[in-house]
């Protein structure tokens, strides 16, 4: 794992390199007069550096540290920085994305991987709970989280009644 | 365990476990700060679109209100006091759109666009009738513009202003009309204008629909020029654009064709009639 997220890595300076020539195609602080033409492709970048990130450390990926991998800037003032909500939404697709490497943790024999993927969405689920949404696609994505939440908790389910997470569990102790 | 008392597709599964995970998130970790931080720059981002919301409303009824106003100048004596209340009207327009102004300091307008468009486009309507009326011209954007520069009025202002500016300069706002929404905005204009044309032909007013129908045909042909490079609601007001042109000359049409052959104080019911026919198929 820990080679490829190297490897991931290196193809992010490729998007740095893009995002910089982005950057001049336009007046810097008309940024969501255009926002609609990279918005979708920021919010995958989001969601493939939060999961590089997950893969190497299990934590959630701050807005700062994604905007670094991007080259971009955290805050609007700055210059072409990446909007709260495109990070919320990269985020949301992580959730996705995990929910479904618990399913495959467990086929390739991993028993201990769904019950801390499971902590960390548990968190997460609450941290969004904390926002107030308006009815716009960010609340859609939303509204798909907690499906993710109960697939990995069927994962967790699944392997507890089989006792298979039982010299899982001892080793899961403390999350962040 | 505690036992469930919804009803779930899996009864034996653990509820317990799951109430018991959840309470075992730590409030303050570095992922929950970071989360009830969003929950502020969230909220604080709403408020400000609701309020720019409330903001665009006022100053479109305001404005539909100037126009009814202005709809009921004649040369009569009191035309003069008509404009004079239009102006005062649209004062207070203005003082709405200051406040939008304060409001969009420091921001991307871009981001709240679709909050103030509809009020913006309204006063462009509104402001724009005025000067019709005062100078058979059509308003350019600049002039309009012009009149969107606000400075501190007293000194309340601006001390109650977030600045940190010790220096005694005045501060300014100013909001800069997009010419899509001036466009647009002058596009419902048209509309008033045939509205125009139809009541002074009922007024005895036979000269003004002459003038109005080559006013609107300048208007018609400026759009023509953008014809489809405009963004999606220009072409759609270019579509109601050519109704009212065509009703202004048909108009025309009536008064050269039969307007020497009605006396004056039954032309209005000549009229009256076709505005009934025109008022119907707008679904008024």
């Amino acid at each position: 794992v820990p080679k490829k997220c190297q490897k991931a890595r290196e193809h992010f300076s490729t998007v740095r390199t893009q995002l910089e020539s982005l950057k001049t195609k336009f007046p810097a602080d008309q940024y969501y007069r255009f926002h609609e033409h990279w918005r979708f492709v920021l919010q995958r970048l989001v969601f493939l550096a939060a999961f590089v990130v997950y893969l190497e450390s299990e934590t959630l990926v701050t807005r700062e540290a994604v905007a670094e991998i991007l080259g971009i800037e955290a805050d609007r003032e700055r210059g072409f920085h990446l909007d709260i909500e495109d990070y919320l939404s990269g985020v949301l697709t992580l959730a996705s994305e995990l929910a479904r490497l618990a399913v495959n943790s467990v086929t390739a024999g991993d028993y201990s991987r769904p019950l801390r993927i499971s902590t960390f969405i548990n968190e997460l689920d609450s941290g969004f709970r904390l926002l107030n949404l308006k009815n716009d696609s960010l609340r859609k994505r939303y509204d798909g989280l907690k499906y993710d939440v109960k697939k990995i908790e069927e994962v967790v389910y699944d392997l507890s009644i089989r006792g298979l997470n039982k010299e899982a569990t001892v080793g899961a102790g403390g999350e962040k | 365990g505690s036992g469930g008392f919804r009803k779930r597709k899996h009864d034996n599964f653990p509820h317990g476990q799951r109430r018991e995970e959840k309470e075992n998130v730590n409030p303050s970790s570095a992922l929950m700060t970071s989360f009830k931080s969003f929950q502020l720059e969230l909220d604080t981002r709403h408020d400000k679109y609701e309020r720019l919301v409330k903001l665009s409303r006022d100053i479109t009824i305001e404005s539909k209100r100037t126009i009814f106003l202005l709809h009921r100048f004649t040369s009569a004596p009191n035309g003069e006091e008509i404009l004079n209340e239009s102006e005062v009207k649209l004062d207070a327009v203005r003082r709405k759109i200051k406040q939008v102004a304060q409001e969009l300091i420091g921001e991307d307008m871009y981001q709240f666009h679709r909050a103030i468009s509809p009020g913006l486009q309204e006063y462009v309507e509104a402001v724009s009738f005025q000067y019709f009326i005062k100078t058979r011209s059509l308003i350019s954007v600049e002039e309009i513009n012009k009149q969107l520069i606000f400075t501190a009025e007293d000194r309340e202002e601006t001390t109650n202003t977030t600045s940190n500016s010790r220096d005694k300069q005045p501060h300014t706002w100013s909001l800069k009309v997009t010419p899509v929404d001036y466009l647009l905005g002058v596009a419902d204009l048209t509309g008033e204008l045939m509205r125009l044309c139809i009541s002074s032909v009922g007024n005895g007013d036979i000269d003004t629909p002459f003038e109005l129908s080559q006013f609107l045909r300048q208007i018609y042909d400026g759009f023509t020029f953008i014809g489809n490079t405009g963004p999606y609601e220009v072409s759609k007001k270019l579509y109601t654009l050519k109704q009212s042109l065509a009703k202004v000359e048909n108009a025309c049409y009536t008064l050269k064709v039969r307007g020497s052959e009605i006396p004056k104080h039954m032309l209005a019911d000549v009229f009256s009639t076709k505005t009934e026919l025109i008022d119907q198929e707008e679904g008024l």
